[in-house]
């Protein structure tokens, strides 16, 4: 699985980008996002407050409940504010 | 057409180029974001403006699709600019040609309207109180949201295309 950070949520991470290979039972975002939560504390905390981060799976927007597999790329990101 | 680029355009190079050869245009309209100089209290110095290569240009198609599907539009063309700006800089155009400028208009404010909400960029502000990155608004939302769901994602056969 490819995964990518922007904004605060890279800085919070500390990483931009990378391929991970994720567990069989991480079957949703959400599974994901409680997965990462536990790797370090610049990851809980860029998922702090879960509901300010938007996500993407294949970069098309998704809710936390969407499947996720090792074979997708999925953005993590504040709300956006381009224009 | 839909560019997403570090350097800087020219409005009349690019409005010229959207309606030349296409004398079914009787109006176009065109919408120019800039950067300012003030955030609230605080003084900006610069932008930074961060996107998601990919995600960002198939963002952007879906939206300029979007406005084909909802008026009769000769063309499109939205431009989006990433990296280091200054106050005064120009971020973003969005354009929009039809027969009638009801069209023009109306496609010109839905394309930045939905962009604003839709298209993975962030800017990080350079202030007098340090590096601070923009939140979203609520008002920007609400501009979103008065436009209304998608229609059905059929493709559009009778407007602008890549």
């Amino acid at each position: 699985m490819k995964i990518l950070y922007f904004a605060w949520v890279r800085e919070k991470t500390g990483v931009s980008a990378e391929e991970v290979t994720v567990p069989a039972d991480i079957a949703t975002v959400s599974d994901l996002v409680d997965w990462l939560k536990k790797r370090s504390g610049g990851y809980a905390q860029a998922f702090a407050d879960e509901a300010v981060v938007r996500v993407a799976v294949n970069q098309e927007y998704v809710s936390v409940a969407h499947a996720v597999s090792n074979e997708d790329e999925v953005a993590f990101f504040p709300p956006v504010t381009g224009g | 057409m839909i560019r997403v680029q570090q350097q800087d355009f020219d409005l009349g190079t690019e409005l010229s180029a959207l309606h030349t050869g296409n004398h079914a245009i009787g109006g176009l309209c065109s919408f120019v974001g800039l950067v300012r100089d003030v955030a609230g209290a605080d003084e900006i110095s610069a932008m930074t403006l961060e996107h998601y290569p990919g995600m960002t240009e198939k963002a952007l198609r879906e939206i300029e699709a979007e406005a084909c599907r909802r008026w009769p539009l000769e063309s499109t063309l939205i431009i989006h600019r990433y990296g280091r700006l200054e106050p005064g800089d120009q971020i973003v155009l969005v354009a929009a040609a039809s027969a009638h400028r009801e069209a023009a208009f109306d496609a010109c404010y839905f394309l930045i309207d939905w962009l604003k909400t839709k298209a993975p960029f962030w800017k990080l502000e350079d202030t007098t109180a340090g590096e601070q990155w923009v939140t979203a608004r609520d008002a920007d939302a609400a501009a979103t949201a008065r436009w209304g769901a998608a229609m059905p994602d059929e493709p559009c056969d009778h407007g602008p295309t890549e």
